[in-house]
């Protein structure tokens, strides 16, 4: 059953292979998605090219739909699977930040080191930056702390604060991703930017 | 690749982490750790002295020695294969025609910074918060998720030169 290496308590060294294998399978979608390039990322944001959208919604679908039907299967324990903590605030103007970061890059920091492998030079950059911005967040940590962990409401999950089963909050979650998809679909064929996607 | 089809693969490569890790993907905590064992082993007084570093050296193991750091390093390797595989591996600074390579360095640094920024206040990016965090049904990862795509879009009309 899984988790297998928690429930195992594999050595340190499996574990941190398995990263690595994990990883390698984690670089290569982004790659094989098109991820590596910035102007493609970008494209969510001015509707030329919305595969953001669709990779990003069928993969946490994927599995989220997998892992329950594990958990059905007996096949893993979800409540030993880890769960973001909530801190309100920080998650909030932490993301507003990432966005701000987003569309001035056009990476995320998964896809900017992926671009690097690929040899992407502006990719380099973005990955400087996140050296530097992880230094400025330590060096300033002190007097941002008390922000950063207040408003704390634990591991929460979005369907028992919706008072809902995991289930049916996940067949809402299907419906509305296919609506999306639909509606990008018919974005993508309005708002057309042949000059560009010809080019990536 | 179609995205759908992409989707699926990423998908169940973040299935495979909760199966065999019981964790969701990451990216910005790998280069956090980075960062810290950086600090630690060039001026270890302040690392010492500070209540953020000092909390990721009293453990048994090192920095390095973590989850994240060696799936980065894998994702390095796989964006390299995938590239070799569908012969897209260039040295190359992609930028729209309509702003110079310089500008474009100098966004995607200030991009990087910020993301990164962002990253460790939210405890996750894109990867760590969003995506993962909507695997598991995380509150806080469909909140992050809205944020960093809300914001992207508010932002976006401020930097339309830099795209279209």
């Amino acid at each position: 059953m899984g988790p297998l290496f928690i429930l195992s308590d594999a050595p340190l060294w499996v574990d941190l292979l398995t990263a690595f294998l994990i990883g390698i399978a984690f670089g290569f979608a982004l790659e094989q998605a098109g991820f590596s390039s910035s102007r493609k990322l970008a494209g969510m944001f001015y509707g030329y090219d919305t595969t953001v959208l669709k990779v990003f919604f069928t993969a946490a679908i994927f599995a989220l739909v997998g892992s329950l039907f594990l958990q059905y299967f007996g096949l893993i324990d979800l409540n030993l699977v880890y769960v973001n903590e909530y801190y309100v605030g920080a998650a909030i103007v932490g993301g507003i930040i990432m966005g701000a970061g987003f569309i001035m890059g056009g990476f995320c920091p998964g896809t900017g080191i992926c671009a690097v492998g690929i040899g992407k030079i502006d990719a380099l950059f973005f990955l400087f930056g996140g050296f530097v911005g992880a230094f400025l967040f330590a060096e300033s940590f002190p007097y941002i702390a008390e922000f950063a962990s207040g408003y704390y409401k634990g591991p929460t999950k979005i369907n028992e604060w919706m008072g809902i089963s995991a289930g049916l909050f996940t067949l809402f979650l299907i419906i509305i991703a296919v609506a999306m998809f639909w509606l990008t679909e018919k974005a993508e064929k309005a708002f057309p930017k042949p000059e560009i996607t010809n080019e990536l | 690749m179609n995205p759908y089809l992409a989707g699926c693969l990423l998908g169940s490569v973040l299935l495979a982490a909760m199966y065999f890790s019981g964790r969701g993907l990451g990216a910005s905590g790998g280069v956090k750790y980075a960062v810290v064992s950086v600090v630690g082993a060039v001026a270890p007084e302040h690392a010492e002295k500070s209540v953020y570093y000092s909390s990721y050296f009293n453990g048994e193991k090192k920095p390095l020695q973590n989850w994240l750091v060696f799936e980065i390093l894998g994702v390095l390797a796989g964006g390299f294969i995938s590239g070799a595989f569908s012969g897209r591996l260039k040295l190359k600074i992609e930028h729209s025609p309509k702003i110079s390579a310089k500008k474009r360095l100098l966004f995607a640094f200030l991009g990087g910074l910020f993301f990164v920024y962002g990253a460790q206040l939210a405890r996750g990016c894109t990867s760590g918060a969003a995506l993962s965090g909507m695997a598991v049904l995380s509150t806080a990862g469909f909140v992050t998720m809205v944020a960093i795509f809300g914001s992207a879009y508010l932002f976006a009309w401020f930097f339309r030169k830099n795209w279209i």
